[in-house]
């Protein structure tokens, strides 16, 4: 992840904790409790309604919502599209990172550029656009709206910078002394990759596949128009929490979306833990 | 050497196959269809009063989202660095969540909060109308500002400021000569994510919306409607205009980056 310590850093924090701290209370405890009373008002509040509200209607209602057929066929439709996005985006964005770190060619920094194009991009446009190149008018006849097909796709679009822009820097910091003492030793580039250069990568990795399975199980604007919603078959968790809030079971809805918030508490907790790992790693 | 070079230069290929497949021929496809009869009825589809609207009212919502999340960005991100407080790792969670929660799942929270029989009652509307919209846009768009900072805040450290501190600057005077100037381009690359983001969101304005054309209706909900409502060029040309915006936002992000990673 970002944020890691360099070398040069470590000196100068261990620097500054050596002169006495002048500044402290007053001005920071004042921004802790700005940041604490924003972050409640916007964030936690409206999560604690979300829970609280969950089981108005009591624990068997809630209990009846996220165990119903089609809530699970949703929910298991999310979790295995969105694993296969995030194992596919470990494979092409580590590949990727790699070209655009070692590899030379004209057009590079245009395409390094083009790589966060999927978060610029407002999601729907991402829907628009997958409709004109898989539906009905589409030029190279593909017809893949309302299949499985479609809504990989998507996902794969919208998560494609995690694992490149998180592997990117950490291939940057790479030693390439190791790498070419292990190729003088006689080893095969593909034994160097998988001996030498995997291992320190792994950490940057999974967290990239951890952010891009987190951001493909709650995906909603770039699937919503091209996965077709069928119950039991091409229905995401988020198109279902969205059609029970528009049929007005706002009550349903919460129980299947602390399911989804409960998925992206433990990803974001797996992804701390891989960052402390990869900063020890580095060490 | 050879089989080095003929790896090199294949994996090269795969992956700029990959990315063309999954994202210049589809992008390039959208902008190919909605200029494939001129450049006039795109013109005309992107200034009926409802896509006018829809404009304003996207560039309105960002107008307020951003400044606020940019604000507090800056003083959640000097919390998170100079601070010593405990629960830190409890902070830092909550203001990566709007990254991995569903928009739908925000939206229905703010619903629940604010809408009918909600927990909180105004004595405006919010739900249905643009504070909810507002509401909606500051959460999906909240960790911009602090990700951006905190790393430039971690690098810069405070010793410039401590030294400030000594020949008598007040904090204030502190955070405005050398803080503020030390880390603006880390604010500057996070407002323009920040800005993108707001202006791309759909999911969670979607459900607090009620999608009103003409009154809650910003471009990516005009989008969904033209599509809903058969007019696939109006939802290809409005497509085109936030493609454009994004192409804009991409220039910004890389002229940015070098300034904000030197620091």
């Amino acid at each position: 992840m970002r944020g890691s310590p360099l070398p040069s850093e470590a000196v100068t924090a261990r620097a500054a904790r050596r002169v006495p701290r002048v500044t402290t209370g007053g001005a920071s405890g004042l921004g802790l409790g700005v940041a604490t009373l924003w972050l409640s008002v916007i964030v936690l509040i409206p999560l604690a309604a979300l829970v609280a509200r969950s089981t108005d209607g009591g624990l068997d209602t809630f209990w009846s919502a996220v165990t119903s057929r089609q809530a699970v066929a949703a929910l298991k439709l999310s979790l295995w599209t969105s694993l296969a996005v995030a194992a596919v985006n470990a494979v092409a964005g580590t590949a990727t990172a790699w070209v655009l770190v070692r590899d030379r060619f004209r057009g590079k920094g245009v395409i390094n550029a083009l790589i966060d194009l999927p978060f610029a991009l407002p999601t729907i446009v991402v829907g628009i656009i997958l409709l004109a190149l898989v539906g009905p008018t589409s030029p190279v006849g593909l017809h893949a709206i309302a299949t499985t097909w479609a809504i990989l796709m998507a996902l794969l679009f919208v998560t494609l910078p995690f694992v490149v822009r998180s592997v990117q820097p950490v291939v940057q910091e790479l030693d390439t002394e190791m790498e070419e003492a292990a190729a003088s030793l006689g080893a095969s580039s593909i034994t160097i990759f998988r001996r030498v250069v995997l291992p320190n990568l792994v950490p940057a990795i999974l967290s990239g596949a951890a952010m891009s399975f987190a951001r493909a199980v709650g995906e909603f604007g770039s699937v919503v128009l091209v996965a077709g919603n069928i119950p039991f078959h091409t229905q995401l968790a988020s198109v279902y929490i969205f059609g029970q809030v528009e049929s007005d079971d706002p009550i349903g809805a919460a129980a299947v979306s602390v399911v989804l918030l409960g998925i992206s508490l433990v990803v974001l907790l797996a992804i701390g833990v891989l960052g402390r790992w990869g900063s020890r790693h580095e060490r | 050497m050879s089989v080095d070079r003929g790896g090199r230069l294949g994996l090269r290929v795969l992956v700029l196959g990959y990315l063309t497949v999954l994202l210049l021929v589809p992008v390039g496809l959208i902008f190919y269809r909605t200029f494939e009869h001129g450049l006039l009825p795109v013109w005309q589809s992107i200034t009926t009063p409802a896509a006018v609207h829809a404009f304003w009212l996207t560039l309105e919502i960002a107008l307020i989202a951003v400044p606020l999340n940019t604000i507090f960005g800056v003083i959640a991100a000097l919390a998170l660095v100079r601070g010593r407080f405990r629960g830190k790792v409890f902070v830092d969670a909550v203001i990566r969540l709007p990254f991995a929660l569903s928009p739908v799942v925000i939206g229905l929270a703010l619903l629940l909060v604010y809408g009918r029989g909600g927990w909180i009652s105004l004595p405006f509307q919010v739900i249905f109308s643009v504070p909810g919209m507002v509401l909606a846009t500051v959460f999906v768009s909240l960790p911009f500002v602090v990700l951006e900072v905190v790393p430039v805040l971690r690098e810069v450290g405070d010793e410039q400021e401590q030294a400030a501190a000594t020949l008598g600057a007040t904090p204030w005077q502190a955070f405005w000569r050398i803080t503020l100037p030390a880390i603006r381009w880390g604010i500057a690359y996070g407002v323009v994510l920040t800005t993108a983001r707001a202006i791309g969101e759909f999911g969670a304005v979607s459900i607090v919306s009620g999608r009103i054309a003409g009154q809650t209706q910003t471009l990516t909900l005009l989008v969904e409607q033209r599509f809903q409502n058969f007019d696939l060029a109006g939802a290809y040309a409005a497509s085109a205009l936030l493609g454009v915006i994004a192409i804009a936002t991409l220039l910004a992000m890389t002229l940015l980056k070098p300034r904000k990673d030197q620091g």
